[in-house]
């Protein structure tokens, strides 16, 4: 699978790299494709190829271009400061870009902010952010309820765990990481209420050898089952299969570098989201300023499970699945306790996933053995 | 290569002013001409890279020019990026002056933003103009401290400076984190941690016409500044004495104790307004996006400007222009974003290497009256 | 189920088994910065070597499915940098600190220039050596699962040592680090024996750049190394030029580096910026106490530009 996006990016580009040069070649400044080809922006953070959250958008940008009548543009390793500004402003100037997705949380605000009000043609659209009717209106977020999966994950992972000890390995403890830690540990919880959940934040979206440490850390305290939320979990679940123990995976489907202890993961679907919000800009229709959705919506997925997950767990978490995707589901509902023993969603509250409320998750709750610093 | 300089200055006789001139001249014209011909070279071996790599040479270098000085918006991209790096250059090359080599400026960047966003919660109610000023001041007493530190370890301990300055860099990324996760932290800034937002009315404007920040004004008033202290002040003689034997600098009586602590105060000042600046033009708050390398870009450019402070300037301007230019070879030509790292690598070993022609060009040697 | 869970005492386990898994690439560096500062030159550029080193030891093992030669090419890698330093170096004029630092830069951006294609195919990793089958425990087997090159550097540590002290090749590395015109007099060529110096501190710091790609964590990305390099030269500073105590230094670090996680793992949450920052902050602490500035460090080779 890999081989064939790296195949197909690098053709492209070379295409994309003979017209520029035969536009040069004519005299023009600078060429954009052909006229009605739209030129679209993707902005990453990290290294596009990283088995994460980089690759999960990458792969997106890559069903985009497959679908073809688009230009796409691609950058790498952009910093969230003026750096990433400057290249969305580059890619308006200079390639003609009518369409940006800049990819990273940090991108939102204020530098994807200000751009959208300097160039009031083109269309920005954020992942991560929370757009609101005081933020221009060619600019718009996009995001998905990916602790949907996470719960799936953790049904799975408290039917396979052995010792009931999970782990988690996050990067800072901020409420979109908050939400999938909860959301799998209420999962796991499902399957087997004694199950906890030990948590170690690393401090940073990206340190190897800290994440690696950190696994070996949860590991040696007896737990069986690891997950994450850091930007690439391959050492992660590299790290795991080495000692023999299971992991879900998280942003993209990792089940190649775990190919034994592998359960199931987490994973975006932007291959299925940017074909949809490109055509709608191409098709001159109105931008959707705040998209949000699941399971039902398509926006995520899980990975097909692997060989440990036994009949149970699978008929259970399938179960689920089909809940969630009918939009029949809430899974934080209460009541609903924190690890220090407050309820902090009460009996008879349901906060189903559009709830503002869960945007600013912070507290972990029962189950979850790690304290918010 | 630092005695070089200070001899430079009367090896010739007085009373032929000509003689006098032409060795200002060719002086002046070999300082141009040596880096010059070390980036062309460093260009000349990039070009070779590239092509391995299978993209036209020729190509790129037209892209590069496009994306960095091409336009109007090129040229503001590239002193957007040069900004930072004039102020965290001289970070390096004021005690370079005294011979310390200090590699921590980007720690003294990242408490000084961290300062300058903590003081602008203090003033709630001040005119804009007080809270910029304040805010600067915090961020420069913060980052003269942080490398003052390292300048005093080395002087009151042997602590190599170097490492010190490295180490501090560490440290300070730490006290950064967990203070804007913990203390400092903005309850509303939900999913990336940050100080509260300075307010609108707070922040640095734009230089009128451009949509460049003030920092860059900042950066070359205060590259100006270090260049008359260095070589128009008793203070730089005794600087430039103590960095060239500090043996002898003690014999005569240079307290070279305050010369270091002075000299890492202001190379700490100016990363920390440079922490100041992106506070206060760029983010609105301290969070984890002021970590992105100014202070160790700034090490390459005051080693190419060797540490002339007038030097910094154009040549933050070219990494800048380098910078600036690394996007459009990812989309036209699909090469990676490393080639930027690579090409200010080769810039960066050919200035050094170049450093044996002083004196030895065919058509700038000295003529023998 | 309890009676293989150490609870409170896998902190120290912990530690003991992340000092050996982290410490390996501290330790082939900072050996081969020892060698050499011991010339009298400083390479700052160790971390750019290191990085190059993970790159083309993953590169080669993936290609070759031969974890060892991918050592071999990471080492052979290392060496141009440090041949490349020495060469520049040796040019009159030019200050060996800013070459590091310029090769650093260099080093890292060709390794990710080149590297780009090997981050997603897995390479063949390194052995371990299980000395921990003795215990019936899970978690001690495992965290006693030692790495081959680590088990190099115990052996190297020594041998290097000895070396300096005992052997023709050591006085005339050591002459020459500490008075550069003594070495002259004495008909030693300074250029060549720095040239050798660098060149095989290059080697070793590439294997040490190996250990991260293909044994612990055990693959290549560009975040591979969080400043491991650059650590382990002011490492050297630290443990005097001695070679057993950069071994002793390396095993500190390394067990620095794992107390955050480890105590994370049992439940201290707090501060966890502060925990990972403890080596770096012990680091200059030590350097403080045991410094001083009236006398030259105790070993410390005359010629060294940072000492001076």
């Amino acid at each position: 699978m890999t081989s064939t996006i790296k195949f197909s990016r690098r053709a492209v580009l070379q295409g994309t790299a003979g017209l520029g040069a035969a536009a040069l070649a004519a005299g023009l400044p600078f060429g954009s494709a052909q006229a009605k080809d739209i030129a679209i922006g993707f902005i990453y953070v990290g290294p596009r190829d990283d088995f994460g959250y980089n690759q999960a958008h990458a792969q997106g940008a890559a069903a985009l271009k497959k679908l073809g009548g688009f230009k796409v543009l691609e950058e790498e390793n952009v910093p969230e400061t003026v750096a990433v500004e400057k290249t969305m402003e580059s890619m308006i100037n200079l390639d003609g870009a009518a369409l940006v997705f800049p990819t990273s949380f940090g991108y939102y605000n204020p530098h994807m902010i200000k751009l959208a009000k300097k160039y009031d043609k083109v269309r920005f659209l954020h992942c991560g952010g929370l757009w609101s009717d005081k933020d221009p209106a060619n600019a718009g977020s996009y995001f998905g309820y990916i602790d949907e999966a996470q719960y799936l994950s953790g049904i799975v992972a408290g039917y396979t765990s052995k010792t009931g000890k999970l782990g988690f390995i996050a990067a800072k403890p901020i409420p979109q990481v908050l939400r999938n830690i909860n959301a799998f540990t209420l999962g796991a919880r499902l399957a087997n209420p004694n199950v906890t959940t030990q948590v170690i934040f690393t401090g940073d979206w990206s340190m190897p050898v800290k994440e690696a440490e950190a696994t070996n850390g949860l590991i040696n305290q007896g737990v069986d089952v690891v997950t994450c939320h850091v930007d690439s979990p391959k050492v992660i679940a590299e790290t795991a299969e080495k000692r023999g123990i299971m992991v879900c995976g998280y942003h993209v489907d990792q089940s190649k570098l775990a190919p034994k202890g592998y359960l199931t993961g987490a994973e975006w679907n932007w291959e299925a989201l940017y074909p949809k919000l490109a055509k709608s800009v191409q098709g001159g229709e109105k931008l959707p300023n705040l998209v949000r959705g699941g399971l039902k919506e398509g926006v995520v997925k899980t990975s097909a499970y692997g060989a440990l997950v036994h009949e149970k767990a699978r008929k259970h978490a399938d179960d689920i699945k089909a809940k969630l995707t009918a939009g029949s589901y809430v899974i934080f509902k209460g009541p609903i306790k924190d690890n220090k023993g407050n309820t902090v969603i009460a009996s008879g509250t349901e906060r189903g996933q559009t709830d503002i409320e869960l945007e600013k998750m912070n507290y972990l709750v029962e189950g979850v053995l790690g304290a918010l610093a | 290569m630092r005695k070089q300089r200070i001899v430079q200055v009367s090896p010739v006789s007085i009373d032929d002013a000509s003689a006098r001139w032409q060795d200002i001249l060719r002086s002046g014209a070999e300082a141009v001409a040596v880096p010059l011909l070390a980036v062309l070279g460093a260009l000349v071996v990039f070009g070779i890279f590239v092509s391995l790599a299978g993209v036209n040479p020729f190509e790129t270098y037209n892209l590069m020019y496009a994306g960095a000085f091409g336009s109007w918006f090129s040229w503001q991209n590239t002193l957007t990026r040069a900004a930072p790096l004039i102020l965290t250059a001289l970070c390096c090359a004021l005690p370079a002056q005294l011979g310390m080599v200090v590699i921590g400026g980007e720690g003294a960047l990242v408490i000084g933003g961290l300062a300058a966003a903590a003081i602008s919660q203090a003033l709630p109610d001040a005119a804009p103009l007080v809270v910029q000023i304040a805010m600067a001041i915090a961020a420069m007493a913060a980052g003269a401290a942080w490398i003052a530190m390292a300048g005093g370890l080395r002087h009151w301990r042997g602590v190599n400076e170097t490492i010190a300055s490295l180490l501090l860099v560490y440290i300070a990324i730490a006290v950064f984190n967990h203070l804007v996760e913990g203390l400092l932290r903005d309850p509303a800034s939900l999913n990336k941690p940050s100080t509260p937002h300075i307010g609108d009315a707070n922040m640095l404007s734009t230089i009128p016409g451009t949509d460049i920040h003030w920092g860059l004004a900042y950066g070359i008033i205060a590259c100006v500044l270090a260049y008359i202290l260095i070589y128009r002040t008793t203070f730089g003689f005794g600087m430039r004495v103590a960095g060239g034997n500090v043996k002898a600098a003690r014999m005569v009586g240079l307290p070279v104790g305050r010369l270091v602590l002075v000299a890492c105060g202001l190379a700490g000042a100016s990363a920390g307004l440079a922490g100041m600046v992106e506070v206060a033009a760029v983010h609105g708050k301290a969070n984890a996006s002021l970590i992105v390398g100014y202070g160790y870009t700034g090490i390459l450019v005051a080693f190419l400007a060797r540490h002339n402070p007038l030097a910094i300037i154009p040549v933050a301007i070219l990494l800048g222009g380098i910078g600036a230019s690394g996007g459009l070879l990812q989309r036209r030509l699909g090469l990676p974003d490393a080639t930027v790292l690579v090409l200010q690598g080769l810039i960066f070993i050919a200035i050094l290497t170049s450093e044996v022609l002083y004196g030895r060009l065919p058509w700038l040697k000295k003529v023998k009256s | 189920m309890s009676a293989d869970l150490l609870g409170w005492w896998g902190v120290p386990l912990a530690v003991l088994a992340g000092a050996i898994r982290v410490s390996t690439p501290f330790l082939f560096v900072s050996l081969g910065e020892c060698i050499t500062e011991k010339s009298g030159r400083i390479n700052l550029g160790l971390e750019g070597t290191l990085v190059m080193g993970a790159m083309s030891g993953y590169a080669v093992s993936y290609l070759t499915g031969s974890p060892w030669l991918g050592v071999l090419a990471a080492g052979c890698a290392g060496a141009v940098f440090g041949i490349l330093h020495a060469l520049i170096c040796s040019l009159p004029r030019v200050n060996d600190i800013a070459v590091g630092i310029a090769l650093m830069l260099f080093g890292i951006g060709l390794a990710f220039f080149l590297g780009k294609p090997f981050i997603q195919p897995q390479a063949p990793n390194l052995p371990s050596i299980p000395f921990g089958s003795w215990s019936d425990n899970a978690q001690v087997q495992d965290s006693l699962r030692i790495n081959a090159l680590f088990l190099i550097g115990v052996v190297l540590a020594p041998a290097l040592l000895w070396c300096f002290r005992n052997t023709r090749w050591g006085l005339i590395l050591r002459t020459v680090g500490d008075s550069a015109d003594a070495a002259r007099a004495l008909g030693y060529a300074v250029n060549r024996v720095r040239l050798f110096a660098t060149a095989g501190g290059g080697f070793l710091a590439g294997i040490g750049g190996s250990f991260l790609s293909l044994s612990y964590p055990g693959s290549w990305s560009e975040g591979l190394s969080s400043g491991q390099g650059i650590t382990a030269v002011a490492l050297v500073i630290f443990a005097r030029w001695n070679p057993m105590l950069c071994f002793w230094a390396s095993l500190l670090f390394g067990g620095a580096a794992a107390l955050g996680p480890a105590l994370q793992s049992v439940g201290i949450t707090q501060g966890y910026y502060l925990f990972n920052a403890a080596p770096y902050l012990l680091t200059l602490l030590i350097m403080i106490l045991t410094c001083s500035r009236d006398r030259t460090l105790a070993g410390a080779p005359g010629e060294l530009g940072v000492t001076r």
